[in-house]
């Protein structure tokens, strides 16, 4: 798997990846909002967001009518819209792209499912790699209990359910997510995740996040050079929230 | 007719990785796959099929390419607007076959019907290769597919196609001309050349997978006279 670097984007890609409850999002969306008040070409993108795909996959996760196939396959339209019609298209222009997760959560939840590893890979092997993927790690207990703590009630797949491990939904979500952290630390060398310690405290973790982030990634490179020009009336409602953030950043 | 040791003349298999979970000696009915392109005469050979079929006391149950429960309203909704890029297209329409696959065709052949495949993987396939999608990446993505019995390829002319979509409905479809390809911006010409790719991308397909090709720029009757025996043949039934 080569990195956009390796390909000569002249964008890069940042992904951060863990467990429900890691702290990730938090992490990259602060991120963005540094990168954003530096003055850099930024867009995030959030898994499971493509639009149309979204809709048949709520349909499918609501009404329990996925299998572990069909789970893997739904997720890999959703993030093959998104990296074909943004991703790229942006990595071209000399974006830095955020992903809250990217395949390597496939890669892990599931062959957790029971999809075969190779399968799944395979599917996904249209995609290169992040130039910077963080892998937010904290202690299993720690993560349940932000979400066991937020959240009173387990959705179905995301508690693993469908999976038969136990008929109670919070043990399910413990042996699920056990196992996920599992396929994720394997995989953890392959694709040079940078593990961070996501015990640490939210602000001490996001100072290193930066620091990170600007040590890897020559930020200048990416800076806007000119202000933007008025947005044209865009026809979608999404764009014309980018512009907006991005002008008044 | 059917014998207490139900014949397996034909060893189950997945093309590639396959269905987690299933097992391939509990699936004791017959898969049938018609493949050919709109004007063929496809569903009015399904049709007959099932007709002589359950006449004959099998029971049948019929898929098709975009009647998921799960994702054929989004894909269709997608293809109108053409808004898709290649790989979701192509990941869209795997997802909607897997569910066909793992809720209708393999429940069906665990109860011992006949299930009968208007269009498989093949000609999702073929649409891709022709658009320029990897085939390797195809084959793994295909893989979780189950090998038919027999797969009958109704092949006709592309001129002859033409002529028997026109006459059926005064138009060409967007797609079956391969309007998106840019071939020609003339839609008879483009349906032309679209379909002669696919068919040359078929002949390769063959190869690898052993379909029957059934000529169908015969009549109707002729070539369900032709299905009907081979079928016979596959039920051990002449």
């Amino acid at each position: 798997m080569k990195t956009f670097s390796e390909l000569n984007f002249p964008g890069r890609l940042i992904a951060v990846e863990g467990l429900d409850g890691s702290g990730k999002s938090t992490q990259i969306y602060l991120l963005k909002r540094w990168l954003e008040a530096e003055g850099i070409k930024v867009y995030f993108s959030e898994w499971n967001s493509s639009e149309l795909v979204k809709k048949a996959t709520s349909k499918g996760k609501k009404r329990e009518l996925l299998t572990p196939t069909t789970f893997s396959l739904i997720h890999a339209t959703d993030f093959a819209d998104r990296y074909e019609r943004h991703l790229l298209p942006l990595l071209r222009a000399g974006y830095v792209v955020l992903c809250d997760r990217y395949v390597f959560t496939a890669f892990a939840r599931d062959v957790v499912r029971g999809c075969p590893p190779e399968w799944v890979r395979g599917n996904y092997n249209f995609a290169a790699q992040p130039d910077l993927t963080i892998f937010f790690k904290a202690d299993l207990e720690v993560s349940l209990s932000r979400i066991l703590e937020g959240r009173p009630k387990l959705k179905f797949f995301e508690a693993g359910m469908d999976l038969g491990l136990s008929k109670d939904p919070y043990e399910s979500f413990r042996i699920f997510q056990g196992r996920i952290l599992e396929q994720y630390m394997a995989m953890s060398g392959e694709f040079d995740f940078v593990v961070m310690d996501a015990n640490l405290h939210v602000e001490k973790q996001q100072v290193l996040v930066r620091k990170l982030v600007g040590e890897r990634i020559e930020l200048k490179k990416f800076k806007r050079r000119s202000p933007l020009p008025l947005p044209p009336p865009a026809p979608h409602g999404d764009k014309v929230m980018e512009m907006e953030e991005d002008s008044a950043a | 007719m059917k014998t207490d040791s139900e014949p397996t003349n034909k060893c189950r298999r997945f093309y590639g990785h396959g269905i987690p979970g299933v097992r391939l000696e509990e699936l004791t009915g017959r898969l049938i796959v018609v493949e050919g392109a709109d004007g063929s005469g496809r569903s009015t050979q399904i049709a007959r099929l099932v007709d002589s079929l359950e006449t004959g006391g099998h029971p049948t149950v019929q898929v098709g390419l975009k009647r998921s429960t799960l994702v054929s309203s989004e894909l269709e909704k997608a293809q109108e607007g053409n808004i898709l890029s290649r790989t979701t297209l192509s990941l869209f329409y795997a997802t909607d076959f897997a569910d066909q696959l793992e809720n209708i065709i393999l429940p069906a052949l665990k109860a011992g019907f006949i299930v009968l495949a208007d269009r498989y993987i093949y000609t999702l396939m073929a649409r891709d290769m022709v658009r320029g999608m990897d085939e390797a990446w195809l084959k793994n993505l295909y893989g979780i597919a189950l090998e038919p019995d027999a797969v009958f390829y109704l092949s006709v002319e592309p001129q002859e196609l033409v002529q028997r979509n026109l006459a059926k409905s005064a138009t060409l479809d967007y797609w079956e001309s391969g309007m998106d390809l840019g071939m020609s911006r003339d839609m008879f010409d483009s349906f032309v050349k679209y379909q002669t790719a696919i068919q040359a991308v078929f002949q390769n397909l063959q190869k690898t997978y052993g379909f029957n090709v059934v000529d169908a720029n015969r009549s109707m009757d002729s070539v369900t006279k032709e299905l009907r025996k081979k079928i016979a043949a596959l039920l051990g039934e002449t």
